[in-house]
């Protein structure tokens, strides 16, 4: 008869689709029952929610929505509480996309946010969707000269010069800030290389967690190149909480510490087990 | 109930099934995507770009220059002629060349000056701040004089460059946690869609999981090794 081998070793080579199913109860479970979690704010979050609480009413910002349908969980909830913040505060918003894909994206946040309803703000005088641009950096560049001659039309394909908006705003010059809300290339990164470097435009950005530390240099340089910075789900749940308007992102951080949790255990147990085996192995 | 919903709710089940194993829901899962994320982004080309900047800038607007941009487009698919394969090298050399033009000095003023002023900072004074910069000094120095490959890393070389080491182990550590809070996002995402019709994703589940069942029965993945 064979012999049964120890724990120790049945632990060692321990079936991984049990670990997937663990990871996938602590994902489930606190989105099943909500548990309240503290939320505590990050300075780099708390910059950025300053930056635009300091604009004066009625200022003119350049928001460019620059992500796809793969980065919505974490993009879409700040983009949303952003939303949001500008309209609350009375601010004019110019939208631009240099991914094909975020204008339907945009046009989803609006509706959401009751842009019309909501905050009865009107198309063409208090904000303007002028769509997407192909051409990456050089339309950073272009927009630099003018905003209107790199998008005659909006959106649905009205003349720039008909948008009363668009009659204030022809470059960087003729706004407070700029926004970007990134999952990529091109975004943050470009805009501080190519137009925030050049035109000195107060920046802030939001972009995904995997972006972040790339980002982070960003904002501690000195001069600071972003104001502030938010990355992934984590910088949009603090942005709603600022914000005043718990969304998504807020009720996805249980899940979240649930999973980092359950991750960090795994990572410890891990190497415990490959400590103990070594040890055996060289006894 | 939309039938959009449970096709999409199907498809995300066929993906995560990967995780039991590979296998032919999978399969046929990833074949689509790869299909339909194919038509839809020439789909989206010709929409956002091709039409609107070569289409009606040329027929509408009358700029006919940019028939000349349309002409070295073409050049491009000359790769496939081997005997005219040398002409996809001109659009390639106008794109990587324009690119390399604006990139240069973007890096330069954006990335390169700024990042390296502010590095040279006060690590005498300030209390707690004067240790972050020296760290942030030992950090940068250590790190890049690991990346020194003239000389061989032994006596005081070896030591620093061994910092370096340690710093760019505490960066790698950050950028995969950001990672994996990055990646756990997306699915927290797409659990809550799930959740939005339980039933549906209950009734999947259920059949996903009895397909699986009745493929593994019958001999399928059997050469897979899982550990």
């Amino acid at each position: 008869m064979p012999e049964k081998p120890s724990l120790l070793k049945r632990l060692e080579f321990i079936d991984r689709r049990w670990l997937f199913l663990a990871l996938a109860g602590s994902i489930v479970l606190p989105l099943l029952f909500p548990i309240p979690l503290p939320l505590y704010v990050s300075p780099m979050v708390q910059d950025l929610y300053d930056a635009v609480e300091a604009l004066p009413e009625g200022a003119i910002v350049l928001l460019s929505a620059d992500y796809d349908p793969s980065g919505k969980p974490e993009l879409e909830p700040f983009h949303v509480a952003l939303t949001h913040h500008l309209f609350r505060k009375n601010l004019r918003v110019v939208i631009v996309s240099l991914w094909p894909a975020a204008p339907p994206l945009t046009e989803i946040v609006m509706d959401r946010v009751g842009v019309e309803t909501t905050y009865g703000k009107v198309y063409g005088v208090d904000y303007v969707n002028l769509g997407f641009k192909e051409g990456r950096q050089i339309v950073m560049k272009s927009m630099g000269s003018s905003i209107r001659n790199t998008f005659p039309t909006d959106r649905q394909g009205t003349l720039v010069t008909d948008l009363p908006l668009m009659e204030e705003v022809d470059s960087y010059d003729d706004v407070a800030m700029l926004i970007n809300i990134s999952a990529g290339s091109p975004g943050v990164k470009e805009y501080v290389q190519v137009v925030q470097s050049r035109w000195a435009v107060p920046m802030v950005g939001a972009c995904t967690a995997v972006s972040g530390p790339d980002y982070v240099p960003y904002y501690k340089a000195v001069p600071q190149q972003l104001l502030g910075l938010s990355a992934g789900m984590k910088g949009a749940a603090e942005y709603e909480k600022l914000v005043g308007r718990p969304g998504e992102a807020m009720s996805g951080m249980a899940a979240q510490s649930a999973s980092h949790l359950l991750l960090i255990a795994f990572i410890v147990f891990g190497n415990v087990m490959l400590y103990l085996s070594r040890r055996k192995g060289g006894a | 109930m939309d039938v959009q919903v449970w096709i999409s709710y199907a498809l995300t089940l066929f993906i995560l099934s990967f995780l039991y194993k590979d296998n032919p829901l999978y399969k046929l899962a990833e074949h689509l995507f790869v299909g339909i994320s194919a038509g839809y982004y020439i789909a989206l080309a010709y929409q956002e770009t091709i039409r609107p900047n070569l289409w009606e800038a040329v027929v509408t607007d009358g700029h006919y220059w940019r028939i000349g941009a349309f002409l070295l487009s073409i050049l491009m698919f000359t790769r496939y002629a081997p005997k005219v394969a040398w002409l996809s090298r001109w659009p390639l050399a106008f794109v990587v060349g324009m690119y390399a033009g604006i990139n240069v000095i973007a890096f330069g003023s954006g990335d390169l000056i700024i990042q390296l002023q502010s590095t040279m900072l006060d690590f005498l004074h300030g209390g707690m701040g004067a240790i972050s910069n020296l760290l942030l000094i030992v950090g940068l120095a250590s790190s890049l004089l690991y990346f020194y490959f003239s000389r061989e890393h032994t006596g005081a070389l070896g030591v620093v460059s061994r910092i370096g080491v340690w710093f760019l182990m505490v960066s790698f550590g950050a950028s995969f946690g950001y990672t994996v809070m990055s990646r756990i996002s997306l699915a927290i995402g797409r659990t809550r869609d799930l959740m939005l019709h339980p039933l549906v994703t209950a009734a999947l589940i259920v059949a996903v999981t009895v397909g699986l069942f009745v493929w593994s029965r019958r001999g399928g993945g059997a050469d897979q090794e899982i550990t």
